[in-house]
């Protein structure tokens, strides 16, 4: 029994539970809703079960063959302290996104939408589990076409473009990373990422694989100058979805990206992680910058993703030289965006439900009534503005420290000046919480639910600023970035 | 079970927890609000009590948490962060019963005593810091929980005082947060210690050490107002009295003297700091703000706006203190922090009284407000008197001991700035007295609230009246044991200069 339970096959749990579910929605559209909210709660245990055994019996790393079949062969699946810290993520904000999402749609909307969003739940467990390039590049695709039909799903123009973009950015995002996978098989006869990390050299088929993976990968994650296609189908999406988007989808490329880097091509390139370095500086200001100028709430929150998945990028230039403090950093920054991120979109959502707009200049009336809105929303704006206490700040922290010991003054001031931008386009629109209005319209009312699920989201966010030792063990993040990350 | 170690944390849970609670309490449940605010500001009064007599008996009160590898969550009570718990504990119970007086039937109140209990709360923490990045950590919570107080009335007004705040306070806040991390960079430890961390740096880091004091001090000094960057005080005036009071006497800007407080004292050191010749122009910038508030302050007619600056005036005695750098004038420097938040809480509690009683808002429409409220401008006149620093109110002893230190440091020139200072307050303090008190009354009062037979609610009457006699008794009873001076006697003996 003891055995049953230590051995228990957690990491195909959180692939095929969500999957069986998916297909059931679409067969039984009836039962899809409370599949779904079942689904959230036991993929949360299921990590926690995964992370467990991580810990205490698979010594730091979690392998799986498939059938039986190892690589080079079969498929394996792959779990460490870093996979564990993206399911754990998802798991968290997906939980919240389900609660949230069963009073948020309408009926006929609702049996569209539920089906999609467990087979994307699926995509993401498995593309975090995976151990291969190809895998990869399976999930990718599959997740990359769930999170476009979940965009379209709100239907009407604008939804259909921001959709359309976004189909085509993933699309060819996809297309350059296939071809990245295939210059690397036909090179070393492997896509398994322990196999290749042995073998690959630097010969100029690597260099154009880097290229075309790496181009792939940060069109998908949004990073700047890549970014075009986020904010309009990030903020025509509908909220639980524009949620999932910014907080969990884009963060999957930057996953594979990190993998890659970590494992294979590190070694290559000191210019590469200078150029990564210096696109997510620009990131920052850029779309912060581009925040503050919005005057509509969901573009401000999208155009704040594209400064945040900046920050990811600035640990790269740091990590040649203290790899922990600067995965440490971006870890804890990933993790805590999601949550505030997604606390951010669902209050957003809670108020375009009761007052029908986001327009920013007139939301002194709405934010007024919707006080546990306006807290969540508060909430997850001092996460994202990297203020104490909060995940955010721990995040900030570490990035800062790093930085500072490396003498690196530009990042110094990349830092600190996108904080002052945060903080710039987030009491734009929190001093309307505060301020009176007139009534305008005929408001609706919002599921007390909705609200909740947002603020335990936002309070999520900044308790991790009371949990970073903890946290970090967990993910076992100086183990994961120590071996690896110090390059041979 | 040894209970020590916990007393810190509960003395900040004992705000925290009735904030959290009030927050989720409907607006119309005012009597279990009133029961909440009341019992925690009471249960921290008690425990800071217990704190007090703990600490001279040399007990020892230390909270530590782990929040980041290698640096921890400290809180530790110590002489120093003991005076100004305290006063902010005492001055939090007087000030949540004249909020309730004050806002009685206007509306948000769980808001309001929401963000009121998570600002005390903020206070407190950064009064009980024991590292650099625990005081961080709440400098900036107080940042956050004081703004939807600023702009609570909702109006365009408070929402402008608000967005200055925001930007005078965010970004000092950057600039400490770089500071900070820039020193933990160099020294691997940012734990207050008696006599500085960074000894040993500074002919390595000579000039890296220089910047991130002046990092420090200015990201502080914004709270602090130290001139130039006192401009959001004055604007901060259209926030509510109860506020004002807050802003100006329990939290805001003592939170950041208390800052330079420490960082001088015990992240530098005061050796150290002079070695660096950063002290004497911290010095200067301080007497420059003390006669620079209190010029401005004359020739300002609206009532609040002429205390604020009065407090810019005020606060900087604090600095200037710890920057004329001797025993002597620190205790005048440390002592004031507690007779300056008395004395001028009393005067912002009147002018509140004022506004709320007669409509009054401006000195001009002072004439012979005296007579209709005679209780209340007999609290301002002791409040008046205390910043001018006639004896035996406080502000006198708090003057005293900085001119007796000044020339034990062979600062005469201090003195200059203090006799000046004394003279600009009486310039103008004494007018609005006069005012007051002789002129003859007008016939009808701007906005006449009648009260019966009191001149005001007794919520409103009662807090100026307690502080009032506090800011007497405190210069009355300076030499008995556990008066303000006497405990700030303690902090360069146990603390600063503790070998």
């Amino acid at each position: 029994m003891q055995d049953t339970l230590t051995h228990f096959p957690w990491a195909i749990v959180l692939i095929l539970l969500p999957l069986a579910a998916s297909m059931v929605g679409f067969l039984l559209p009836r039962l899809a809703m409370m599949l779904g909210l079942i689904t959230a709660v036991i993929l949360l245990l299921a990590v926690t079960g995964l992370g467990w055994q991580i810990h205490y019996i698979y010594d730091g790393a979690f392998h799986h063959a498939v059938g039986g079949w190892g690589a080079p062969l079969g498929i394996d699946l792959y779990a460490d302290g870093l996979s564990l810290l993206m399911l754990t993520t998802t798991s968290l904000v997906g939980l919240g996104v389900s609660v949230y999402s069963l009073l948020y749609f309408e009926h006929k909307q609702a049996l569209r939408f539920w089906p999609i969003w467990l087979l994307l739940l699926a995509a993401l467990n498995a593309l975090f589990l995976s151990a291969d390039i190809f895998n990869l590049y399976v999930t990718l695709e599959l997740l990359g076409l769930a999170a476009v039909t979940l965009t379209a799903l709100q239907g009407g123009k604008a939804a259909l473009d921001g959709a359309m973009r976004y189909l085509l950015a993933t699309l060819l995002g996809s297309l350059f990373y296939l071809l990245g996978v295939a210059l690397l098989y036909h090179s070393y006869g492997s896509v398994d990422i322990g196999i290749l990390a042995q073998r690959v050299e630097a010969t100029p088929a690597v260099w154009a694989a880097l290229g075309l993976m790496t181009a792939g990968l940060l069109l998908k994650t949004a990073l700047f100058p890549l970014h075009f296609w986020l904010p309009p189908a990030h903020a025509s999406a509908s909220a639980p979805v524009s949620a999932v988007l910014s907080a969990l989808v884009i963060k999957a490329a930057f996953y594979i990206l990190l993998r890659l880097w970590l494992v294979i091509f590190s070694p290559l390139g000191e210019g590469v992680a200078s150029l990564f370095g210096l696109l997510g500086a620009a990131a920052v200001l850029w779309g912060s910058f581009q925040a503050l100028r919005q005057t509509r709430l969901k573009l401000l929150i999208a155009y704040s993703t594209v400064a945040q998945i900046g920050y990811l990028f600035l640990a790269f230039p740091l990590a040649g030289a203290a790899a922990v403090s600067a995965w440490s950093a971006a870890a804890y920054l990933l993790l805590s965006h999601a949550l505030a991120k997604s606390a951010m979109f669902l209050a957003a959502g809670n108020l375009m439900h009761f007052g029908g707009h986001d327009r920013i200049a007139d939301l002194d009336r709405v934010v007024q009534r919707l006080p546990l809105t306006a807290g969540a929303f508060a909430l997850a704006d001092v996460s994202i503005m990297g203020l104490p206490p909060s995940g955010g700040f721990i995040g900030k922290w570490l990035l800062l420290e790093t930085a500072l010991q490396q003498g690196r003054w530009d990042l110094v001031a990349v830092i600190l000046l996108g904080g002052l931008l945060a903080a710039a386009y987030v009491f734009k629109v929190l001093g309307h919480a505060l301020t009176e209005g007139d009534d305008m319209h005929e408001p609706r009312t919002v599921p007390k639910i909705m609200e909740w699920s947002a603020l335990l989201l936002a309070i999520a966010a900044v308790s991790l600023g009371f949990l970073a030792v903890p946290v970090l063990a967990w993910f076992g993040v100086s183990e994961v970035f120590g071996i690896s990350g110090a390059g041979p | 079970m040894n209970w020590d170690p916990w007393i810190p944390l509960l003395v900040v849970a004992s705000s925290l927890l009735p904030g959290l609670l009030i927050f989720g309490l409907a607006e119309k449940r005012v009597r279990l609000r009133t029961v909440l605010n009341l019992l925690g500001a009471v249960v921290k009064l008690g425990l800071v009590g217990l704190m007090l007599w703990g600490i001279y008996n040399e007990h020892h009160y230390e909270t530590r948490l782990a929040l980041l590898p290698d640096l921890e969550l400290v809180l530790r009570a110590g002489p120093l962060s003991l005076l100004f718990v305290t006063l902010s504990a005492g001055l939090w119970l007087v000030t949540t019963v004249y909020a309730i007086g004050y806002l009685e039937g206007s509306p948000h109140r769980s808001r309001f005593f929401g963000f009121f209990s998570l600002c005390v709360t903020a206070t407190v923490g950064v009064a009980l810091a024991g590292n650099l990045i625990t005081f961080l950590l709440f400098y900036e919570l107080l940042t956050l929980s004081t703004y939807p107080l600023v702009v609570h009335r909702g109006t365009q007004a408070a929402r402008r005082a608000g967005q200055t705040y925001l930007i005078y306070t965010i970004f000092g806040g950057a600039l400490l947060l770089l500071g900070t991390v820039w020193l933990y960079s160099l020294t691997g430890t940012l734990e207050f210690t008696p006599r500085g961390f960074i000894a040993g740096l500074e002919a390595e880091h000579h000039s890296a050490l220089i910047m991130i004091f002046i990092l420090l001090i200015t990201g502080l000094g914004v709270k602090a107002a130290l001139f130039p960057l006192h401009g959001w005080l004055p604007q901060a005036m259209v926030a509510p009295a109860p506020v004002s009071a807050l802003l100006h006497a329990v939290a805001v800007v003592k939170a950041g003297a208390f800052g330079i407080v420490r960082v001088v004292y015990e992240v530098f050191g005061v050796e150290t700091a002079a070695a660096l010749g950063v002290m004497a122009p911290l010095a200067a910038l301080a007497a420059f703000t003390i006669i620079y508030g209190s010029v401005r302050a004359l020739f300002q007619d609206d009532l609040k706006r002429r205390l604020a600056f009065s407090t810019v005036s005020q606060v900087s005695y604090i600095t200037l203190g710890v920057a004329v750098a001797g025993p002597i004038a620190t205790i005048g420097g440390v002592v004031h922090l507690v007779h300056q938040g008395v004395m001028k809480i009393t005067l912002f509690f009147c002018a509140g009284n004022l506004a709320e009683t007669l409509g009054i808002h401006k000195i001009s429409e002072m004439d012979g407000v005296g007579r209709r409220m005679p209780w209340t401008m007999a609290a301002f006149t002791v409040g008046a008197f205390g910043m001018i620093g006639a004896p035996p109110i406080a502000g006198f002893i708090s003057k005293w001991y900085l001119g007796l230190g000044a020339f034990e440091a062979d600062q005469g020139w201090v003195l200059f700035v203090l006799a000046g200072s004394s003279l600009l307050n009486a310039m103008y303090f004494l007018p609005i007295l006069h005012r007051a008190w002789f002129r003859k009354p007008p016939d009808a009062w701007p906005e006449d609230h009648n009260f019966g037979r009191k001149e005001t609610a007794w919520a409103l009457l009662l807090p100026p009246l307690v502080t009032a006699v506090l800011a007497l008794l405190v210069g009355l009873l300076a030499s008995y044991p556990f008066s303000p001076l006497e405990w700030a006697m303690l902090i360069p003996e146990r603390e600063f200069y503790r070998p």
